[in-house]
């Protein structure tokens, strides 16, 4: 199996604090994964590592078949380059109708000068109306964004994301404070996304990671603790004292 | 789901009328062509503010549009003012010299009539040679050129350099108020080439124009504003109506959000602000032959902010408040500070307007950041019948631009 | 009765005629009677030189009294009396020698010497040697100032004779010094002299440097070949370099007539016009000649034609360059001495040098002072709270006012500047509080607008104080003991003020750092500081907290304001002037952390009075590289020097 991104050694410290330490992890082009682990695990600076908010102290991030390094790279480039965030708390454009939300997230050239002449063509409108379909909001493509439910709102989100097209989606929390209904929803989205390229999926909520069928990466003070299907993990002792407490 | 430019904006084809038929009513009405019932002064006033307009829109952009409170607008407007000012002085300068010089016995030889103009120029800071800025203000075309040039060279370095580094929000203000700062300083001096705090002077004489009274050449600047405010604000509309109008406001909402969309925020931002910096340096080079006259003190941070309070007041985010807030903030601060107001006698005291403007204006102005934030272009949302925003409660997004739960409820 | 008494005078001067004639220097005074009687200026010289040489008992106070016109003389024998007036018509005669009073005479018998400025200026260099033995020590010391205010040879020797007798270590120590600088330019003995320049070495005073400076001044020359071996040569100069423009040395030849004057410009402008005949000057139509070639070739004409007088040609001036020497020689002969005083001067310039640096040091860190204490309360509202005050400036002004104010009503200083302190500090934390629960409260979470919004505050008080105050500058006088200055040498020195604000500055930071980090005030700040909510459930009320805050930092500067009005004038602008650099003291700083303030003030103010240093001609120009200076800083430090890292940072 060819990885797609590769994590290796990477460690990074805020004042003496270590969120990341050593750490190593990598997917496939196209797979699921879960990432778990309590609080403080590094599991939020680790996507802000991979999407370059945060620079590392040490270690190396690899990308892709030409095994090109992130390090060097800015958001907006790594972005570009098929790496597509989805934050914890829902971050769409509120003032902009859903419409021009998903126009601005669709892969198309993201040059200033491109941009300010680019008028939009049939072809990307029914794209558009496609995705707004696939996250069920094909009625609300005029609303403006900031009028629209939480779950919508995360799912609106979920939809840039796919018609950014990357390769390797990273979802925070995606289920926090969905309804049931919102969460199989939510489920069948990334279950379909990962058909087709890699998911990262970060959650807290066992019931919500068991549904999603996949392998499943456990953090633990900024090092990987253990990895495997979601009942070889939750077997494993050490996973148990964390969660549990000693 | 397309819709032309002009659907999607019909501001702009009301905004580009009433500029007609303001601009025709002046024409008729003024000295220049017309029944005279409006004075050539009152016009260059007139003409003035449509600059100030266009420097206003310029702030809009940069500010209501992209969320970069910039206080160095007014540093490109002088800038171009500048610009302008050297070939006007110069030409101007050089038909006198020549005049008086061709009185002498024996005809002057170039280098004469150069250091005649020196003397004539640089006299009131001590000096004669022309300093190395001045090596194009014999050329019209070249010193128009430099009108746009410098304001966005200017703006492109200290842009490049500011949003390379990440500097945003109040710290990037506090930056670009630094610069003008340091602008306004180095003109203030007398060796900076630019006459120190003589500034540039007798702008308002337009050279191989003497015999045509200044009633004419007020309405044509007045024109070549009105033109320029009515381009401006197309090209304006233009990009703020696209989908780069769309990647603009989300960088004023969300500027993390837009970068990991892939946009290359730095890059949006650069281009706006050097736009903005080339329209102002136009509309600073419009202005000032109507005023007629330049100096650093034109420049000092105050004036930038000043830009903003227009902006404020006229509603930001909308082009037509921009416009609005300029022309009512500006022509009323020249009424109140031309002593035309009456003095207002409460008994004991008797408040003279001309002192009392600024606290006016000061507190009027605190007082549309608490109660009205959109401005005078809010009163259009209450006619079209769209509610505004209450924009008091948590914010929803991470950023200080983003909605706020009331505002989101409606 | 006037009979009577011109009678009786005419007794007294008859009873008494050899006492007064025949005194030593009655005859000296007799002597150079035809000099003092034409008492002028060029020729006065030998009669006081005489008297001051004459080593007599009573020449000191003969010549104070003719410096003082109080010296007579008679006109029927031309002898010299003091004279005291009796009445308007009658004086009494008093002997120059014996001080006694010897006759009286009527005005018009005597006649009053009336030297001029000049001529007492000399009785006065002269009696300065007298002075200098005085028993009064408060003399011997104005005599000293008056010989190094305006020394002459003839002191010297006096000085020296001086010295011995002088008791007072103090006057002691200054003769010497004295002595030596007049060795320098006086003594004739060049090993003395080189003696007592070697003895300046790395002295800072002024008056060493006066002394030393004329030694080494050099001037211009030019002969034909080598220079003269008996000049004291300083160095040759090259026509056409730096030292000595071509222009320059030509002028210099043509000053010693070695070469003809060559005719500017102006000149053949002028010949030109006034030889033109027929709309032609020589052969060349006037109207061809715009240029200067043309110009030259008419003039050449002219010139040939005998019209006027002939000019260099470029040719002749290279020759003419080329075929002399050029040098600077020291207006001192002996070289030795030109060169010893110029080691003196170098090692002089060295420790100069030194000096100045400590003594820049000194001022920037009452300049940082300065800035730090502008910028600790914008510090607390900007770093403390993420607000930023435009008004900040504006509460500074309120302070110095306060002060100004105050000072009206409190006559005494010193009271009223205690008075001032603490009152400025409740109106600003007034005025603070006011704002804040007026304004800044509602505007929490959009920091543009809270800029936006102080700024109208700033713009309506400074119109406000100018509408009360007036726009002309206020004086904030301060008490007495803090007049003057600290001076450790002639280089080094810095003001009482400027040490109170740094003083100031100081409690200023320790009262910062014990509210901060030792009251529950401090702890609570910090709480809804690094998270409102958390705090806000924890039972502290974070309106509470930012109100206070807030009027904290608006009182520490009005405290600032108090200060700042000592040490500047007191206008509506005065805020304005500092409010750019306190944001910069807290932008480069790093926000949020009182160190950080710290070190950018002491940054900026390095930086300013380090470029001010390089440019001292300028401080504008200084402000604007500063500037530019922290635009390229924030580059490298987008955070300030001291930054917080990683979630606490908030990005």
């Amino acid at each position: 199996m060819t990885t797609l991104l590769e994590v290796s050694g990477v460690s990074v410290s805020f004042d003496g604090f270590k969120a990341i330490n050593n750490l190593s992890f990598d997917i496939g082009p196209a797979e699921l994964r879960a990432i778990i682990g309590p609080n403080g695990a590094g599991k939020t600076t680790f996507m802000d590592i991979v999407t370059g908010k945060t620079k590392p102290d040490s270690g190396e991030v690899l990308w892709g078949e030409m095994s090109r390094s992130l390090l060097k790279m800015n958001e907006s480039q790594i972005a570009r380059a098929g790496i597509g965030r989805k934050f914890q708390r829902p971050t769409v454009f509120e003032d902009q109708s859903v419409f021009d939300n998903l126009l601005m997230a669709l892969k198309k050239d993201r040059a200033p000068w491109k941009v300010l002449f680019y008028r939009e063509t049939t072809a990307d409108k029914a794209r558009v109306e496609e995705l707004a379909e696939e996250i069920g909001l094909a009625d609300q493509l005029q609303r403006k964004s900031g009028e629209l439910s939480h779950g919508q709102k995360q799912w609106l989100e979920i939809g840039m994301l796919l018609a950014q097209e990357p390769r390797l989606l990273l979802v925070d929390e995606p289920a926090a404070g969905m309804t049931l209904a919102e969460r199989e929803h939510t489920t069948d989205l990334l279950k379909e996304a990962a058909k087709t390229r890699a998911v990262v999926v970060v959650e807290h909520d066992m019931e919500f990671v068991r549904r999603l069928e996949c392998r499943v990466t456990v953090l633990h003070e900024g090092s990987v603790l253990a990895e495997g299907s979601l009942d070889h993990v939750t077997k494993n002792q050490q996973v148990i004292d964390v969660y549990l407490g000693r | 789901m397309r819709k032309s430019f002009v659907a999607r904006n019909p501001s702009v084809l009301i905004f580009l009328a009433l500029l007609g038929v303001f601009t025709l009513a002046v024409t008729v009405l003024g000295e220049g062509l017309g029944v005279g019932l409006i004075s050539t002064s009152f016009v260059k006033t007139l003409g003035k503010t449509l600059c100030l307009c266009l420097v206003a829109i310029a702030m809009d952009l940069v500010w209501g549009y992209t969320g970069i409170l910039s206080l160095g607008h007014f540093a490109f407007f002088g800038l171009g003012g500048y610009m302008i000012g050297m070939w006007l002085m110069y030409a101007r300068t050089e038909l006198i010299v020549a005049e008086s010089l061709a009185q002498a016995e024996i005809p002057p030889t170039p280098d004469e009539i150069r250091d005649a103009i020196g003397t004539q120029i640089f006299g009131v800071v001590g000096g004669s040679d022309f300093p190395a800025v001045w090596t194009f203000a014999h050329s019209l075309p070249i010193q128009l050129a430099l009108v746009v040039l410098v304001p966005g060279l200017l703006a492109l370095v200290f842009g490049w350099l500011a949003f390379r580094s990440r500097v945003t929000g109040v710290y990037l203000s506090i930056l670009t108020q630094a610069m003008t700062l340091a602008l306004a300083l180095y003109l203030f001096q007398n060796d900076s080439g630019l006459r120190g705090n003589n500034g540039l002077s007798g702008l308002q004489n337009l050279p191989g124009a003497a015999d045509v009274p200044q009633s004419m050449v007020s309405i044509w600047f007045f024109w070549a504003s009105a033109a320029a405010l009515a381009i401006g604000y197309v090209v304006a509309a233009f990009v703020v109506s696209g989908k780069f109008g769309s990647v603009i406001r989300g960088i004023r909402d969300d500027e993390a959000r837009v970068r990991f969309l892939g946009y290359s925020v730095e890059g949006y931002k650069l281009f706006v602000f050097t736009l903005t910096a080339v329209i102002a340096g136009i509309a600073g080079a419009l202005y000032y032959p109507q005023a007629g006259i330049i100096n650093p003190a034109e420049i000092a941070p105050i004036a930038s902010i000043y830009l903003a309070v227009w902006v404020a007041i006229g509603g930001r985010g909308r082009l037509y408040g921009a416009v609005i807030g300029a022309a009512f903030v500006s022509l009323l601060s020249t009424w109140f500070t031309g002593g035309q107001v009456p003095d207002l006698p409460l008994g004991i005291y008797t408040v003279k307007w001309v002192d009392w403007w600024l606290v006016l204006l000061g507190f009027s102005f605190v007082l549309v950041t608490l109660f009205a934030p959109k401005g005078i272009g809010g009163l259009f949302d209450l006619l079209t019948g769209r509610h505004g925003p209450d924009r008091h409660g948590a914010a929803l997004g991470p950023d200080q631009g983003s909605l706020r739960e009331k505002e989101a409820e409606q | 009765m006037r009979i009577l008494l011109a009678a009786l005078s005419f007794l007294v001067l008859f009873t008494l005629p050899a006492a007064a004639q025949d005194s030593p220097i009655q005859k000296l005074l007799q002597q150079h009677r035809d000099l003092i009687e034409q008492s002028s200026r060029r020729t006065i010289a030998p009669a006081i030189d005489a008297l001051r040489d004459s080593g007599l008992p009573a020449a000191q106070v003969v010549l104070e009294k003719w410096q003082g016109k109080e010296l007579w003389q008679r006109k029927a024998d031309g002898l010299f009396f003091f004279a005291e007036r009796i009445d308007a018509q009658t004086y009494r005669l008093v002997d120059i020698a014996t001080g006694n009073e010897t006759a009286t005479a009527a005005k018009d018998e005597i006649e009053q010497l009336k030297p001029n400025s000049g001529i007492r200026g000399m009785i006065g260099a002269a009696l300065v040697q007298f002075q200098l033995t005085d028993p009064d020590p408060a003399r011997r010391a104005d005599a000293l100032n008056a010989i190094s205010r305006d020394a002459e040879p003839a002191h010297l020797a006096a000085l020296r004779a001086s010295i011995g007798a002088e008791t007072d270590p103090d006057l002691r120590a200054r003769k010497e010094r004295l002595e030596r600088l007049l060795t320098i330019s006086y003594d004739e003995d060049p090993a003395a002299r080189i003696a007592a320049i070697q003895s300046f070495a790395g002295d800072l005073g002024v008056d060493a440097r006066a002394a030393l400076n004329p030694l080494v001044a050099t001037t211009r020359a030019v002969v034909s070949g080598n220079p003269p071996a008996a000049e004291n040569l300083a160095r040759v100069l090259e026509p056409g370099s730096e030292a000595l423009p071509k222009d320059e040395a030509y002028a210099l030849l043509v000053a010693a007539d070695l070469a003809p004057p060559r005719i500017n410009r102006d000149d053949i402008r002028a010949a030109l016009a006034a030889n033109i005949q027929n709309g032609r000057v020589g052969s060349v139509p006037v109207a061809q000649l715009d240029t200067d070639a043309a110009r030259e070739r008419a003039y050449a004409e002219l010139a040939e034609a005998g019209i006027v007088p002939a000019t260099a040609t470029e040719a002749q001036v290279a020759e003419a360059l080329a075929s002399h020497t050029f040098y600077e020689r020291y207006a001192e002969t002996d070289p030795e001495i030109t060169a010893a005083a110029a080691a003196a001067l170098d090692d002089i310039a060295l420790k100069v040098g030194l000096n100045q640096a400590a003594d820049l040091t000194l001022d920037a860190l009452s300049l940082a002072s300065i800035y730090f204490l502008a910028a600790i309360g914008l510090a607390v509202t900007f770093g403390v709270m993420g607000v930023i005050n435009m008004a900040h400036g504006e509460f500074i002004m309120m302070g110095a006012y306060t002060g100004y104010v105050v000072q009206q009503l409190v006559p005494d200083y010193t009271l009223s500047i205690l008075i001032a302190l603490p009152l400025a500090f409740a109106i600003t934390f007034g005025a603070g509080v006011a704002m804040e629960r007026l304004v800044i409260r509602w505007l929490y979470n959009r920091p543009l607008e809270t800029l936006l919004a102080t700024f109208g505050i700033s713009i309506a008080l400074q119109q406000l104080a100018k509408n009360i105050f007036g726009t002309q500058a206020r004086p904030l006088t301060s008490p007495d003991w803090l007049d003057g200055a600290l001076v450790i040498n002639d280089v080094v020195s810095i003001s009482y003020i400027r040490i109170a604000i740094f003083v100031l500055a100081l409690i200023f930071l320790g009262l910062f750092l014990f509210i901060m980090r030792k009251t529950r005030l401090g702890l609570e700040v910090r709480a809804v500081t690094q998270n409102p909510r958390m705090a806000a459930s924890m039972g502290i009320n974070p309106e509470r907290i930012n109100m206070l805050a807030f009027g904290l930092g608006s009182g520490i500067a009005g405290v600032a304001g108090v200060a700042i009005g000592l040490y500047a004038k007191v206008t509506s602008e005065l805020g304005q002037d500092y409010i750019v650099q306190s944001f910069m003291t807290v932008v480069v700083g790093g926000v949020g952390n009182i160190w950080g303030t710290l070190l950018g003030a002491t940054l900026i103010g390095f930086l300013q009075k380090g470029i001010e240093w390089l440019n001292p001609s300028n401080t504008l120009a200084a402000q604007t590289y500063m500037i530019l200076f922290i635009i390229l800083f924030i580059q490298f430090r987008p955070r300030g020097i001291i930054a917080l890292r990683g979630r606490a940072a908030g990005d």
